[in-house]
């Protein structure tokens, strides 16, 4: 993993690192040459590092209180936000903690989009990645199910009901994910289970992400292979430990406004009236962060072909590093690329739109229209402007475009040398 | 291009806020809440006199099954003393047992207790609302888009319907609800309750009053919520902007900007 050996100095350390290289992995973690000229848009693997652990802790002091059964789950909420000592708290962090999980995943997954990070040698990063996307969105989806309101009970009924679109054997698909014939008190069992399992599941995948990332090492905003060590890097701790903190802060006021005097904008009035499978809402809406992929579900009007659109939207995403044909990775010099990354962006933005309004009329013709372009996009876009595209010419290394003569670049060069 | 994407962004979360807040037919009335903003507290004397109007007014159909008695006497409630919240509690007959020999009994409620419930079972209510169930009120208010003006300006908006409208027996015109029909008659007029404190009992006030105290069974901890967000929020600037002065004093040492 490291590219030099490194020896503790102490005889216990040293001991103890021939047994289990420990130290060495520290060692490998806080040298890690990372380059300098990374901006604030990288910062979020660490805000998404932050995000996952935070619904983990809290996600388990609320399992100690809450009760999977369709009787009790929707009153253990309530027990947990009156009489729990900070259960608001607890309930309020997680629940718009999966809104902020998802507003930084999303950041993420475009920023890596804007550099071109997923190409060669980041494909099995960016398909990891791909993964972990989609475990977030089941577990996100199930957990939504657990405090067994109305939306809960509907959005569970509704996505549920996809597999039924499943040739032949989906009506049994789906009977033998409900445990029985309707969503129900096994279906609320199950999805209490597995929402506790898949962050486990993710928290292994982000450990691959890592690893995986630290092979070739980041990707950077002038998207260009860089020598590491080297003037073009820094030593992740203290440099970008200390930035990664900042973003971090930065990140965690919105999300304290969020908690602390709107708890509930994100969410849907009308998962605090208790699931009645006699009376169905409206509005059957999901959460804001699945709206793009509902959208595109309802904008086929045959079932199936629907389900594989919204499939086929995600997955086409991890096939990505080999349908964009471009050898240039960011979009800086890309100029004809960042043009449409940009209307890609609006397309997803339209898309989560329409996705929250009823799906009729000129919403739906949007929809379409959306949908359409989004898979032109990555089916036909990509692959035709790698190939034609004139791109700018790339500088040597990343300091060429950076450096303006600075009076440290001794100072610099000597740190990075002490260090490795 | 950039430029343009950023406008239709901006444009596009403006659309998103103005849809989600016209989507209903009538826009709300307006009232001055107290426990809006950054400080937001409750009126304690409005939260009283709201229990009130909601024991004397709304219990005789609605349920509130996820309070207890005790929640009247705790801080940043109504905030009766423990005495009066006793008081309160005791007018209640629950049932409870089985005793030594194996019978029910009832007996006057105790603090411990949840608010006895006006029907016995959820048919009940309905047959007793032609066919229509009154919603718990614990959460009523957070379970309603447009939450506490909703509340409140649906219980003001009572109107004669216009003359397009054929009402069925029982059926009540309200420009607030949605479909505008709803089951509930009106359920406040002037001087329906008589206030102890001297404050008069106009239908606006009980209004706002009610629904100030629905806004707190909802929320019963949104005064400590508030306090706790404003120490969060102030604790996190400014170890932000320490933060970022480490960070320039520690990047100082490459050419690089952060």
């Amino acid at each position: 993993m490291s590219d030099h050996e490194y020896t503790p100095s102490s005889k216990f350390g040293k001991w103890f690192n021939d047994r289990l290289p420990l130290l060495s992995l520290v060692n490998h973690l806080t040298d890690y040459p990372t380059p300098k000229n990374l901006n604030y848009w990288w910062t979020f693997g660490g805000i998404l590092t932050f995000c996952l652990i935070t619904q983990i802790v809290t996600g388990l002091v609320l399992a100690m209180h809450y009760i999977a059964h369709v009787d009790h789950a929707f009153s253990s909420v309530e027990h947990i936000m009156r009489d729990v000592n900070y259960g608001w708290l607890l309930r309020y962090v997680h629940a718009n903690g999966a809104s902020m999980f998802f507003l930084a995943v999303y950041i993420h997954i475009f920023r890596a989009l804007f550099y071109g990070s997923y190409k060669a040698p980041r494909e099995i990063i960016w398909i990891i990645g791909i993964i972990i996307y989609l475990l977030m969105m089941a577990a996100a989806f199930m957990g939504y199910v657990l405090p067994w309101g109305q939306m809960s009970f509907w959005g569970a009924t509704v996505i549920t009901n996809l597999f039924s679109a499943i040739p032949l054997v989906g009506e049994s698909i789906t009977t033998w994910l409900w445990g029985g014939y309707s969503v129900d008190n096994p279906t609320l069992t199950r999805f209490f289970t597995l929402h506790y399992l898949l962050p486990f599941l993710i928290l292994g995948l982000v450990v691959l992400h890592i690893w995986a990332l630290h092979v070739p090492g980041n990707n950077n905003p002038v998207g260009i292979d860089i020598k590491k060590p080297s003037k073009d890097t820094v030593p992740f701790h203290p440099y970008i430990v200390i930035k990664d903190a900042f973003a971090l802060l930065m990140f965690l006021i919105i999300f304290a406004m969020f908690v602390f005097y709107s708890p509930n904008v994100l969410g849907h009035a009308d998962n605090y009236i208790e699931a009645n499978p006699l009376v169905t809402p409206a509005h059957i809406v999901p959460e804001w962060y699945l709206l793009p992929f509902y959208a595109i579900l309802r904008s086929v009007p045959d079932k199936l072909m629907g389900v594989i659109a919204m499939l086929s939207a995600i997955l086409i995403l991890a096939a990505l590093p080999w349908l964009d044909t471009s050898k240039i990775r960011s979009a800086v010099f890309r100029p004809l690329y960042k043009q449409f990354y940009w209307i890609l962006v609006a397309d997803v933005l339209i898309l989560g739109y329409v996705g929250a309004m009823p799906a009729e009329g000129l919403y739906l013709l949007i929809a379409r229209i959306g949908t359409i372009y989004y898979f032109a996009h990555f089916l036909i876009i990509l692959p035709v402007l790698g190939l034609k595209e004139k791109t700018l010419p790339l500088p040597l290394s990343i300091t060429e475009p950076v450096l303006g003569g600075s009076p440290n670049l001794a100072a610099a060069r000597d740190k990075t040398e002490k260090i490795v | 291009m950039r430029y343009i994407i950023k406008f239709l962004i901006i444009l596009y979360l403006l659309s998103i806020s103005k849809s989600f807040a016209a989507e209903n037919t009538a826009k709300f009335l307006e009232t001055d809440w107290t426990f809006k903003g950054l400080f937001g507290k409750f009126d304690r004397a409005s939260l009283q006199r709201g229990y009130q109007v909601y024991t004397e007014v709304c219990a005789s159909c609605h349920s509130m099954k996820y309070l207890s008695y005790r929640n009247l006497s705790e801080k940043g409630g109504p905030e009766f003393s423990e005495a009066e919240a006793k008081a309160i509690a005791a007018n209640f007959e629950v049932t409870d047992g089985p005793d030594s020999t194996g019978e029910m009994f009832t007996r006057p409620a105790k603090l411990s207790d949840k608010f006895v419930m006006p029907y016995a079972n959820d048919e009940e209510a309905k047959s007793a609302n032609g066919g229509a169930y009154p919603p718990d009120m614990s959460v009523l208010v957070k379970a309603r888009k447009g939450g506490a003006d909703y509340v409140y300006s649906l219980l003001l908006g009572y109107e004669d319907p216009p003359s397009s409208i054929k009402l069925d027996d029982g059926v009540y015109y309200n420009k607030y609800m949605y479909g505008n029909k709803i089951k509930m008659p009106a359920p406040l007029s002037d001087d329906l309750v008589e206030y102890s404190d001297g404050t008069k009992a106009t239908q606006e006030q009980m209004a706002k009053d009610v629904v100030n105290f629905l806004m707190w069974s909802a929320e019963p901890h949104l005064e400590t919520r508030h306090k706790t967000g404003f120490r969060v929020i102030s604790y996190l600037i400014i170890l932000t902007i320490l933060v970022y002065f480490s960070m320039k004093k520690i990047w100082s040492r490459v050419e690089s900007k952060v």
